[in-house]
């Protein structure tokens, strides 16, 4: 859309300035421009590989020219919105250099080196690094749900070096350069340095930019410098722009019309010809050349000239216009009918499917692919903790297992509940929080009156807003996934924790509780081990931290004493709150009241039990206080406030919201709150997590490594509180954790063999719950000492610091520090699928639509989630495609093809029994399936042109295809191309905005409403709230819709054709002088009243096949894939009969009439008559079901044809000059021949289609005739009829080979074979025997068929789907 | 493009949290209408549900075309009234701007159209600076041969056949569309101001003595106004009325028709004819309705013959009757 406006400035601006400084540059720029504007992904590298950005202010002013030119500025079209809504929304600070201050400035006016200045939810304008924020730790909270899809908060950091100033960073002091990467659609990667005046560089990483698009949350404030604007924001790379949609059938219309023009004309052109010679016969005779006014004769061509446009005028009604606005009115009809379906209705979110485009109904009737996404579509994206594996012992969790199949019943009691609490919770906070404000306001304040401001600000902005925050959450809070009922076995496990396990290990231990500690350390790794960013409902997440307990645990045993001491007091002394609480709350807290751990503890005085637990502890507590020093002045006024409200909070806890980059991370830190173990809250610097038997931990963060998708993991680098070792916690996929198990353990054999143990059962575990279909995680640990730590962490910093091979060094770095890992445990996360989407997928197979998952997500879970839906079937032969390079993907993809053609033509006479079509359709799984699973890298190589065409042709063998780790730009090229390539009808259905490209790139988008926002929806033509609502949409509306409109525009060209075909007959018999023998009010009338209606009911009401026949028998749907309704072929039949009947329809009339003084006007009026029942009573012969409201309209159309004429032919006298059709219609009705003429006309006129009808119902019927039978019969009958269609299409091993027609040159056969473990095996050899190349980087999983490795990587980081 | 508005978007198209009023749900209507459930006849056309639709169409249509062609066939013997009729052949009276070129309000009695007639009537509207009337193409053209028709006697001496000149044109025509324009009792009076048109012999009021079919209710006018449908055509010309129950009206014999002939049309080919008939209740004689019924009853009850044989092979073939397959 915006790509010739964008291309165009780049031209001009390259002219402008190019001329005068380098003459050489310009032709050069000139064609590598040429080449980037012809691919729209690819970004036009001006300032070559890198960027450059200066700050656009005085002292930079040469520079920033030097540079500026080729920034592109913001100015984008915006078509949505009006100036009014848009301007004061989108204005925002800008730093002004003149004023010395931020003034506001629309988007438009941004441009690459500008400061801007943000305030807490505002949508960034433009790609821009982060240099300040009011945070004192500078991070950044940002919603990224408008670019990815995420509704969860997600931290950016300020750059290195910036965070430690206090105040807000001096844009006029700003003397740095920044040097970055060109501008691209890679959203999670972001690379580039920022180079101080002292030639000093600071690394800048995705943690540092701020997207635009995304909405700064939590943050008072934040500043940063623009580094990309307008079109090369990384959002806007990402989106490929609205495209306007035309359904196929109308399309199909409209070649159809343009026949009918042909038509026209030719029809016109005869009547021309024929006037002309019939003319040349009587020139001089003035009755028939009847002269001019002026008494002259015109000649026999210019005559026929003008006969060419009188005809045109007579028979315009050829061409159909009024079918356009009947196609119109049956659309809105059905979409009338497809909203106020009641199976779409969701009672949770009181919503129904809604049909935003209004002309594409019918194109749900031929959906060919079916391209989905994954999270949140497929899935409820609700990541809930199901099972876990702790030191070799699988805890079920039956009772949590059980408490998910009640859900369903509890949901809304429930969530009643914990608004009633959390209200609660959020007034009793509220006194509080001032207070703790204000204390540590003293130490910090360098800006007191700011902040004051501000935090009152987040105040009042965080209670007024209360139920925006709330609704926001539902993702990741919602009762389902936070409450998990602990498993008992589990429980009386911790009971054992005592803090003496952490007694200094050179005291003598009795045969150490190793179980007791795995089990501790499993759970600080669930709570830790993560970046979840720690909120209480109804407070900004920074009032939960607690600044002055940085870096200081618990400093001395005297200390904690006097701490719990006071705090005991301060807890008895105000009973409100307690006693307060417990009753006023009536049923307690759901998850309290059923812990039996907590209600254990309760009554037996749990402060006393604590401090005497602290107590026993002393050594611990006094070494971790040697750490640091400095902040000893404030910590007692901390500790305390802090004290005070994480402590008595432990209820209060329940209600700490987890906002996670992933859903996984919350749901672990959730299973683990539900046992004790409780993450209260994190910084960049610490974190804080309450044990319930050891107290408040406070772990001082060394380090993370953050998860990404090579490594398949992430760690924490943390200073054990407790045994003040430094300690790494891992969390990763399976797979890769289990390689990086220490091998020798230096602790002995005895230790190593049960480790070995361990290692055997979890495995063990792991693939138990694979099968079942759980996201699979291993936690391990590893200890490290100091020295170790400090020599890893130089290295580190290298890497950290380092430009060009940033990736590769951390990669390495990481390497060297996640390795010799003890296992710790695995869990099992469920992320449900929504209801019904396998039974859903299953009947789409069977519908004839291939479906292809496309997902950012990584591709472990893509298959597993693939499996889990049924897109996979257990035994399918699964290609997996993961390669680094074009040529061994090129490579690669031909192997599997020819071992899958070998397959084929093994076995030949399978194929050559794929040939009867009407056949009882038969079920996909008769031939070979193969599933492909692509990853985003490849899919990059696939996609490009020359790999295209292999690739698709891949696919067509393939049942289902996955590809993971999709970018959105990729997922809407993918559609781009199968959608152009094959020819064929794709939908596209997803639910978050990064779905938004591919479902407009589709035929049909369609946006779930679900938990993302509503961009997904925004872009749709349909809205459904649940993916299985898919289903009835396309099987059944989609079906009907399709039939319906189709059959109704035929039955338009039908009845204009036959009707004008009586006015052509009739000019034979004129002379061709285009006299009609129907009164010209009637003419109109006939058409846009007599028989309008009956078509519109027709395409809105008609039923071909009931909606439970068609649900139950999705192979009824390919009828709509091969278009069977509407052929080319159907439109000339529907036109040959429509040529016959009025052929009859005028020749009956004739021949009766022929030779006696009828005169013109009561010679039309029978074949009015005539024409008028036939069209009526064809279409009761093509109608599969009238209900009353077609007879109303039938009756009601023969009524007022009647009613007219006969009024039209008393009133009429002298009206309509020169002639009226006066007194005919009476003189008829009383003429016992015009009512023979009449039925004589219509029986023989309507002979053939309905023994055409009759025959094809008896011999050949199509499926659907015969499916029509199942409605008549008794529901067992019914059952008994379905299982032997069923049976029928399995024995005659039939393959419909729908898709290979529709697919086209792509020739996808049914692949008989037993085993493709054999193809593949061969591939892989065939791919090593080539392999000098870069093959060797090739990834086909061998084992996959057969193990189905469900294998889980860790919390999945920048999860894009 | 969307993407910058998500805020506004979320609170715009959220569902709508209206925390009082729950009682309004978006559930659709569960109605029969609404669900697409109304109770429908869904005809399933196989031979065995259509077979008897054909045998009654035969049964029915072949004994009408009978019926039909009998009395068509009757229609020859002259008794009762017998028509005469005038028939043109090859004369296009249907075309376009011949029929268009007249004016009813002028036929009707219309007094300013009288004198101002239609534009449609062009050129055959003014002759000499004087309005035609009747103007128009039509009435230019309107057949003015006259025929008499004699019963040659024995004694050689012909009698004339008394020949009915009113009740040959519609009632509706001759009492409603067509009137003479107002004024004095002269008809001459009231067509005052206009011309004859240009071919004929005598102006309208003098086309005959009988002033009640004088003028533009002249019937032998009104018949030839009613344009004919198709080219080759008769027109209704005298009614030769039956005299008594006795006598044929038209008694055999030799007859001799005279014609004064006024109107040519060798000139384009056309041909006139005069023919006598009697009219049944199904106007005059056509065998083709009645072949035609014949003809469609007999298909039709053949067709129900092979659709028999079908419907008893096709259930033979699949014992399963027509359900499943």
């Amino acid at each position: 859309m915006t790509e010739a406006l964008q291309w165009a400035r780049y031209h001009w601006q390259r002219l402008i300035r190019g001329a005068p400084r380098d003459d050489d540059s310009r032709p050069y720029n000139y064609s590598s421009l040429l080449a980037c504007g012809c691919k729209s992904s690819q970004t036009p590298k001006l300032a070559g590989k890198h960027r450059i950005v200066v700050p656009h202010l005085q002292p930079f002013k040469d520079e920033y020219e030097k540079f500026s030119g080729a920034y592109v500025n913001n100015r984008i079209r915006t078509t949505k919105y009006t100036l009014l809504n848009f301007v004061p929304r989108n204005l925002f600070e800008q730093f002004h250099r003149k004023e010395k201050k931020y003034i506001d400035q629309c988007w438009k006016d941004v441009t690459v080196g500008d400061f801007i200045r943000l305030s807490c939810n505002e949508v960034i304008p433009a790609d821009m690094v982060l240099l300040f924020s009011t945070d004192p730790d500078g991070i950044c909270h940002i919603e990224t749900s408008g670019l990815d899809g995420e509704s969860n908060l997600k931290q950016r950091q300020v750059v290195r070096g910036y965070a430690e100033q206090d105040s807000e960073v001096d844009p006029e002091k700003f003397s740095s350069r920044i040097e970055c990467e060109s501008p691209n659609n890679d959203l999670s990667r972001f690379r580039g340095f920022l180079e101080h005046s002292n030639k000093e560089r600071v690394g800048l990483s995705k943690e540092n930019l701020l997207l635009r698009g995304c909405t700064i949350r939590n943050t008072e404030a934040v500043v940063g410098i623009v580094v990309y604007a307008g079109h090369e924001t990384k959002a806007m790379l990402n989106n490929s722009g609205p495209r306007y949609k035309r359904s196929k059938l109308e399309r199909r219309a409209n070649t159809d019309v343009l026949w009918c023009v042909m038509l026209l004309v030719i029809m016109c052109l005869t009547g021309a010809v024929g006037h002309g010679i019939w003319l040349s016969r009587y020139e001089k005779m003035h009755f028939f050349n009847i002269p001019e006014p002026d008494g002259h004769t015109i000649s026999p061509l210019l005559a026929g000239f003008y006969m060419f446009w009188t005809m045109i005028i007579l028979l315009q009604v050829l061409i159909p216009i009024s079918l356009y606005v009947s196609i119109e009115i049956v659309k809105l009809g059905q979409i009338y009918f497809i909203q106020s379906d009641v199976d779409f209705y969701n009672e949770k979110t009181d919503s129904t499917v809604q049909c935003r485009a209004l002309n594409i109904a019918e194109d749900l009737g031929q959906i060919q692919y079916l391209f989905s996404d994954k999270t949140g579509t497929l899935t409820e994206n609700k990541m809930v903790f199901r099972r876990c594996s702790v030191a070799g012992f699988d805890y079920c969790h039956e009772e949590n297992a059980r408490r998910l199949e009640s859900y369903q019943v509890a949901v809304s009691e429930d969530e009643d509940f914990t608004d009633t609490v959390s209200s609660f919770l959020s007034n009793m906070a509220k006194p509080r929080a001032p207070s703790c404000r204000t204390v540590h306001n003293g130490p910090l304040g360098t800006k007191p009156s700011n902040h004051l401001a501000g935090s009152s600000f987040t105040l009042g902005s965080g209670e007024g807003a209360s139920e925006v925050p709330h609704s926001r959450q539902a993702a990741f809070s919602s009762p389902i996934e936070t409450d998990v009922i602990p498993d008992t076995r589990l429980l009386d496990k911790f009971s054992q924790i005592t803090p003496r396990l952490f007694m200094p290990l050179d005291e003598t231990i009795q045969n150490p509780p190793l179980e007791t500690l795995y089990i501790i350390d499993f759970f600080i790794a669930l709570a830790i081990c993560n970046t979840v960013v720690v909120s209480a409902p109804n407070q900004p997440p920074q009032k939960i931290r607690h600044p002055s307990l940085r870096g200081l645990p618990i400093k001395s045993l005297e200390e904690v004493k006097s701490l719990f001491q006071r705090w005991s007091v301060r807890r008895s002394s105000s009973p409100s709150l307690n006693s307060g609480k417990e009753p006023s709350s009536g049923v307690p807290n759901a998850f309290v009241s059923r812990l039996p751990l907590f209600s254990r503890m309760k009554p037996a005085s749990p402060v006393e039990e604590e401090v005497s637990q602290v107590c026993k502890s002393p050594q611990c507590s006094s070494s971790s206080a040697c750490c640091t020093e400095t902040e000893k002045q404030h910590s007692d006024a901390g500790l305390l406030n802090g004290k005070a409200e994480s402590l008595p909070g432990q209820p209060l806890a329940c209600n700490l919201c987890y906002e996670a980059e992933s859903p996984d991370e919350a749901a672990l830190v959730y299973a683990a709150r539900a046992y004790q173990c409780t993450l209260q809250s994190r910084t960049p610097e610490q974190v804080m997590v309450d044990f319930a038997a050891l107290g408040p931990l406070t772990f001082q963060l060394l380090h993370i490594l953050p998860f990404d998708s090579v490594r398949k993991r992430m760690s924490v680098v943390v200073r054990h509180p407790l045994s003040n070792q430094v300690v790494v916690y891992t969390k990763g996929a399976d797979s890769v954790i289990m390689e990086l198990l220490s091998v020798a353990s230096p602790d002995g054999a005895s230790l190593e063999k049960q480790q070995l143990i361990i290692r055997e059962k979890t495995q063990k575990h792991l693939d138990d719950y694979a099968k079942q279909g759980l996201r699979t995680l291993c936690i391990a640990k590893k200890v490290m000492s100091d020295t170790e730590y400090a020599e890893w962490l130089r290295n580190h910093f290298l890497a950290e610091t380092s430009i060009d091979n940033r990736e590769e060094l951390l990669l390495e770095s990481a390497m060297r520090l996640e390795n010799k890992l003890t296992l710790l445990g695995a869990t099992g996360i469920e992320d449900r699928l929504q209801e019904g989407v396998p039974e859903s997928i299953e009947a789409l197979h069977k519908a004839g639509i291939k479906i292809w998952m496309l997902t950012g997500d990584k591709q472990e879970t893509a298959v597993n989630i693939a499996y889990a839906c049924k897109l996979l079937e257990p035994d399918d032969k699964l290609f997996i495609l993961n390669t680094q390079s074009k040529d061994a993907c090129g490579m690669l993809m031909s192997t599997i093809l020819k071992e899958l053609q070998k397959k084929t033509q093994a076995l030949p006479e399978q194929v050559s029994l794929s040939v009867d079509l009407l056949q009882p359709p038969v079920p996909q799984d008769s031939g070979l399936r193969a599933g492909l699973i692509i990853t985003g890298k490849t899919l990059e190589f696939a996609l490009q042109e020359s790999l295209q065409k292999q690739f698709l042709e891949l696919t067509s063998w393939c049942q289902a295809v996955v590809c993971c780790r999709a970018t959105p730009l990729q997922k809407s090229e993918v559609v781009k191309l199968v959608r152009s390539h094959l020819q064929v009808m794709t939908l596209a259905i997803g639910d978050g905005a990064n779905d938004v490209s591919m479902i407009q790139v589709a035929d049909i988008g369609i946006g779930v409403s679900g938990q993302e926002g509503m961009q997904a929806v925004m872009a749709s033509d349909f809205a459904v709230s649940q993916f299985k609502h898919l289903s009835k949409l396309l099987l059944v509306h989609g079906h009907w819709c399709y039939t319906r409109l189709s059959n109704m525009i035929l039955y338009f060209f039908y009845k204009n054709v036959a009707y004008v075909n009586l006015l052509f007959w009739y000019q034979f018999f004129c002379g061709f002088s285009g006299t009609s023998m129907t009164d010209y009010w009637v003419l109109i009338f006939f058409n846009l009243l007599f028989t309008s209606a009956p078509p519109v009911i027709y395409g809105v009401l008609e039923k071909d096949v009931s909606a439970e026949t068609l649900m139950q028998l999705p192979e009824l749907y390919k009828s709509g894939q091969k278009s069977e309704a509407y052929l080319p072929h159907t439109f000339w039949i529907t036109l040959l009969d429509a040529f016959y009947q009025s052929l009859v329809c005028f020749f009956v009339p004739y021949f009766t009439y022929q030779g006696s003084d009828i005169d013109i006007f009561a010679f039309g009026n029978p074949l009015n008559t005539a024409a008028l029942f036939i069209i009526l009573l064809h279409l009761v012969i093509e109608s599969k079901s009238l209900t009353w409201i077609h007879l109303l309209v039938i009756i009601g159309s023969i009524l007022s044809y009647f009613l007219f004429a006969i009024v039209f032919g008393a009133m009429c006298v002298t009206c309509n000059p020169p002639s009226n059709p006066y007194w005919i219609m009476q003189e008829h009705m009383l003429d016992p021949v015009f009512y023979l003429v009449c039925i004589l006309t219509m029986s023989i006129a309507l002979l053939p289609r309905f023994v055409y009808r009759v025959l094809q119902g008896s011999l050949f019927p199509s499926p659907i005739l015969r499916a029509k039978h199942f409605d008549r019969l008794t529901p067992e009958e019914r059952t008994k009829a379905l299982k032997k269609w069923r049976g029928a299409g399995k024995m005659n091993q039939v393959t419909s080979k729908y898709a290979n027609q529709s697919a086209g040159k792509s020739g996808r056969r049914p692949m008989p074979g037993p085993s493709a473990v054999f193809a593949m095996k061969s591939a892989t050899s065939c791919a090593i025997e080539q392999g000098n190349l870069s093959l060797c980087e090739t990834a086909l999983d061998q084992g996959y068929s057969e193990t189905k490795a469900f294998e889980m990587a860790g919390p999945s980081k920048g999860k894009e789907s | 493009m969307a993407m910058n508005y998500n805020a506004k978007d979320e609170v715009d198209g959220g569902p709508p949290c209206a925390p009082g009023g729950s009682a309004k749900t978006r559930r659709p209507d569960n109605t029969a209408f609404k669900q697409q459930r109304l109770p429908a006849w869904q005809p399933i056309l196989t031979a065995g549900t259509v077979l008897p639709i054909f045998f009654i169409i035969g049964l029915i249509f072949i004994p009408i075309g009978i019926g039909i062609f009998v009395t068509s066939n009757n229609i020859r013997e002259i008794e009762g009234n017998v028509f005469m009729y005038y028939g043109l052949s090859n004369f296009y009276q249907n075309h376009r701007r011949y029929v268009k070129s007249r004016d009813d309000s002028q036929l009707n009695g219309d007094s300013s159209a009288l004198l101002n007639p239609s534009k449609e009537c062009e050129p055959y509207r003014r002759n000499e600076d004087k309005p035609i009337a009747p103007c128009g193409a039509i009435a230019n053209s309107m057949f003015n041969d006259t025929l008499e028709l004699f019963l040659i006697g024995n004694d050689s001496y012909p009698i004339p056949i008394a020949l009915k000149k009113k009740g040959i044109a519609w009632w509706t025509d001759k009492n409603v569309k067509f009137r003479n324009p107002p004024g004095g009792d002269n008809l001459k009076e009231r067509f005052k101001g206009t011309t004859k048109p240009v071919n004929w012999l005598k102006p309208v009021y003098m086309l005959d003595s009988d002033p009640d079919n004088n003028g533009f209710i002249n019937e032998d006018f009104i018949v030839w106004m009613r344009t004919a449908a198709l080219p080759t055509f008769r027109k209704l010309y005298r009614l030769i009325e039956r005299k008594s129950d006795l006598h044929p009206t038209l008694p055999a014999g030799r007859y001799s028709l005279n014609v004064t002939y006024n109107y040519p049309v060798h000139y384009f080919d056309g041909r006139k004819r005069m023919i006598l008939s009697t009219i049944s209740w199904m106007g005059g004689k056509n065998p083709f309705l009645g072949i035609a019924y014949i003809a469609v009853g007999s298909i039709s009850f053949l067709l129900g013959v092979v659709l028999l044989v079908i419907n008893h092979k096709y259930r033979n073939s699949s014992n399963t009757a027509d359900i499943t397959i």
